[in-house]
C-alpha cells in the first residue's frame, strides 16, 4: 500500500501526457479542416476537436474508454463486435497453448535432468533458441497447417505452444537441480530410491522456479496467439481486430483491442501471480 | 516338448539377452524405450520408418556414449544438431513431403546460396536500419531514465511496477499504430523495437542501480564522494550485471519487433515482409532461407553482447568461474 500513491501518480501522469500528445498529434488535421474551410480556429476550439474525431492518430484516453465500455458492456458477448467474444477466443487459444508447453516443457526438464546424452545435447539448443526470434515463423506455421487441414484454435494454440515451451524448460531444469548436494545426501541416507529423490525433493524445491518461468510463459504465449491471428486473415480474436483496425484507420478500435490485451495479460500473469502465492505458501516456502 | 527342455531354452534365450544382469535404470532410459517403440513401429510401417529410425538410433547411441565419456561439450549439441537436419531431410525424401508444406534442408541452403543478394537488402532494412538503430536508441534511453529516475524514490516506487507490468504487455500489439504514425519505412520498425526493449531495460537497470551494499556506499561517502561520482565509480559499474542481462533480454525482443512490424505495412524489402509474401506465394524454401538469416543473427547479436559482458563485467562472480 506504501506504494499505491506513488503508482497513482505515474498512472496520473501517463494520462496527462496521453492527453498532451493527443491534442498535438490531432492538431495537424484538425488545423488542415479548419484551412479549408476559411475558419480561424481559437485554441480552445483545436483542443475539443482533437478530443472527438473519429479517425485520430492518437484517440484520447476517455474516446478509448468509452469504446471499451461500448464493446463489452454495451453488446451481446456473442456478438462480433464485442471485445469480450474476441478476448475469449484470444484466451482460449492462449490457454490451450500455455497448457501444451507447460506440460511439455516440465517432461523435458525431467528428461533433461535425468538423461546426461539429452542434458547435453538439447539443452544448449533450448538456450539458443530463445535468441532466436521465433515469432517470425508464426505466419509460416498458420499457412502450413491450414495447408494440412487444421484450422481455428490450434494452430494459434502450437504457436503459443511453442512460445511458453523455452522459458519453462530453463526454468524447470535449474529448479529441478535446485536440491543441494547436502539435501540428496540426506535422501540417500534415507535409502530414498529414485522415485521418492524426485517427488519429495527435486520436484517441490523446484516449484518457485517452476512459477518464475510459468509467469514469463504465460505472457509470451499470449503474445504468440496475438501474433497468429495476425496473418491467418482470422477474422476472430484480438490480434484480428489490431489488424482490421490498422487496415481500416479504426484508430480507435486499434487501441481498445490493445487495452483488452493489456488487461489479459495482466489477468493472466496475476492468476499465475496468485496460484503462486497460494501453493508456496502451503507448502511452506513463502517469505 | 518336455518341460525341462522348455526351461533349457528359456535360460538359453535369458542368457542370450542377459535379461539377469540387466540393469534397472536401462528400463527408464530413453534408448531403451525408444528401441521398443522402434521396433514396433518398424514392424507396422516398414522399412522407410525402420530407415529414419535406425539413423536416429545410431546417432542417439553416438551421443551417448560421447556423452559418458564426458568429453565433447561442443560435440555432442553439433552432432544432435546435424541429426535433426538429417532426419528432416531423410522424412522429406523418404515420405515425399511435397516442398509447400516442408522442404528439405538441401533446398533451403540451394535457396540461400542463389538469393543471397536479395537476403542481404532485407537483413540492411530489417536488421541495421530497423532493429539495431531502434536497439541503440531504445537501450540508451532506458539507462538515461533509470539514472534519472534514480536520484528519486518516490519515482521508483511509482514506475518500477508500471514497468514490471508494461514488460509483461503483449507490447507488440503497438506496431499497427506506430506504422500509422511514422510510415511504412525503417522508422516505424525502429520505433516499435524501441519501446520494445525500453520497459525490460528500464527494470533492470534500475534494480541494479540499488543493488549496493550499505558498506559499499559508506565507504563511498567517507571519501567524501559527491552523488555522481558515486554513481560512476561505484553504482553503475555494481549495476552492470542487471543492465547487460536486460540488454540480452532486449536482443531477441529487438529481432521480433523489427520483423512483426514489417506484417503491418512495409516498402518492398525486409525479412517480414519478404517472409509474409513468399509465405503467400507458398515458397516455403525462401521462408525458411530468412528464418536462418533471423536465426544466425539473434544468435550472433546475443553471442555479441554476451562477449562484450565478459569483458565489461569480469569481477562478477558469474563470469570468474
Amino acid at each position: 500500500m506504501r506504494n499505491l500513491f506513488p503508482i497513482l501518480t505515474v498512472l496520473l501522469a501517463i494520462v496527462v501526457i496521453w492527453y498532451a500528445g493527443a491534442v498535438v498529434m490531432n492538431s495537424t488535421w484538425t488545423q488542415d479542416q479548419a484551412e479549408r474551410a476559411g475558419v480561424e480556429l481559437s485554441f480552445s476550439e483545436v483542443v475539443a476537436d482533437t478530443m472527438a474525431q473519429d479517425r485520430p492518430k492518437l484517440p484520447a484516453p476517455h474516446q478509448v474508454a468509452a469504446e471499451l465500455w461500448k464493446t463489452t458492456v454495451g453488446k451481446k458477448i456473442t456478438s462480433k463486435r464485442s471485445l469480450v467474444f474476441h478476448g475469449w477466443i484470444t484466451f482460449s487459444a492462449t490457454m490451450v497453448g500455455f497448457g501444451i508447453g507447460t506440460t511439455a516443457g516440465i517432461l523435458l526438464a525431467i528428461g533433461i535432468v535425468y538423461n546426461r546424452a539429452m542434458d547435453m545435447s538439447v539443452m544448449p539448443w533450448a538456450i539458443a533458441s530463445q535468441t532466436i526470434p521465433i515469432l517470425a515463423i508464426a505466419p509460416m506455421i498458420i499457412v502450413v497447417l491450414n495447408s494440412m487441414g487444421v484450422q481455428g484454435l490450434l494452430p494459434k494454440a502450437v504457436i503459443s505452444a511453442y512460445l511458453s515451451f523455452f522459458p519453462v524448460v530453463v526454468g524447470m531444469v535449474k529448479g529441478l537441480r535446485a536440491p543441494d548436494m547436502m539435501q540428496l545426501d540426506l535422501m540417500r541416507t534415507y535409502n530414498a530410491s529414485g522415485a521418492a529423490m524426485f517427488w519429495k525433493l527435486r520436484l517441490p524445491s523446484s516449484m518457485p522456479y517452476l512459477f518464475a518461468s510459468l509467469k514469463v510463459g504465460v505472457a509470451a504465449s499470449l503474445v504468440g496467439t496475438i501474433v497468429a491471428e495476425l496473418p491467418s486473415g482470422a477474422v476472430r480474436g484480438l490480434g484480428a481486430r489490431l489488424l482490421s483496425g490498422s487496415y481500416y484507420g479504426q484508430t480507435i478500435q486499434i487501441w481498445s483491442a490493445l487495452l483488452a490485451a493489456a488487461a489479459l495479460a495482466g489477468m493472466l500473469v496475476g492468476i499465475v501471480g496468485i496460484v503462486e502465492r497460494m501453493t508456496l505458501k502451503r507448502m511452506g516456502m513463502a517469505q | 516338448m518336455s518341460l525341462a527342455k522348455v526351461t533349457e531354452k528359456w535360460e538359453r534365450w535369458v542368457s542370450l539377452l542377459d535379461i539377469s544382469n540387466f540393469p534397472l535404470e536401462h528400463v527408464f532410459s530413453f534408448r531403451f524405450w525408444a528401441f521398443v517403440a522402434g521396433v514396433i513401429l518398424a514392424a507396422f510401417f516398414g522399412w522407410k520408418v525402420a530407415a529414419v529410425l535406425a539413423v536416429w538410433l545410431g546417432m542417439w547411441w553416438i551421443n551417448t556414449s560421447l556423452a559418458a565419456s564426458g568429453r565433447g561439450s561442443f560435440v555432442v549439441p553439433a552432432l544432435f544438431g546435424l541429426t535433426l537436419l538429417g532426419l528432416w531431410q531423410l522424412v522429406v525424401m523418404l515420405f515425399g513431403v511435397p516442398a509447400v508444406i516442408l522442404p528439405p534442408p538441401s533446398a533451403i541452403a540451394a535457396r540461400f546460396a542463389t538469393e543471397i543478394p536479395t537476403l542481404w537488402v532485407d537483413f540492411v532494412q530489417t536488421i541495421i536500419k530497423g532493429a539495431l538503430s531502434g536497439y541503440l536508441m531504445g537501450c540508451g534511453a532506458a539507462v538515461a531514465v533509470a539514472v534519472l529516475i534514480d536520484r528519486s524514490p518516490f519515482l521508483q516506487r511509482g514506475l518500477l511496477p508500471v514497468g514490471n507490468f508494461v514488460a509483461a504487455l503483449p507490447i507488440i500489439g503497438v506496431a499497427p499504430i506506430l506504422v500509422m504514425w511514422f510510415g511504412f519505412d525503417w522508422q516505424s520498425k525502429a520505433a516499435v523495437v524501441v519501446i520494445m526493449v525500453f520497459f525490460p531495460v528500464l527494470v533492470n537497470t534500475v534494480a541494479g542501480l540499488a543493488d549496493t551494499t550499505m558498506m559499499q556506499r559508506d565507504l563511498m561517502k567517507t571519501y567524501s564522494a559527491s552523488y555522481w561520482q558515486a554513481l560512476i565509480k561505484l553504482r553503475l559499474p555494481a549495476a552492470m550485471p542487471f543492465i547487460f542481462n536486460g540488454l540480452k533480454i532486449a536482443t531477441t525482443l529487438a529481432l521480433i519487433g523489427a520483423i512483426v512490424a514489417e506484417f503491418f505495412g512495409s516498402p518492398i524489402k525486409g525479412m517480414g515482409f519478404r517472409i509474409s509474401t513468399e509465405v503467400g506465394r507458398l515458397g516455403l524454401d525462401m521462408v525458411w532461407a530468412e528464418i536462418t538469416v533471423a536465426a544466425l543473427t539473434g544468435s550472433a547479436f546475443y553471442g555479441l553482447v554476451g562477449l562484450i559482458e565478459k569483458r565489461v563485467t569480469f569481477w562478477h562472480p558469474s563470469q570468474r568461474g
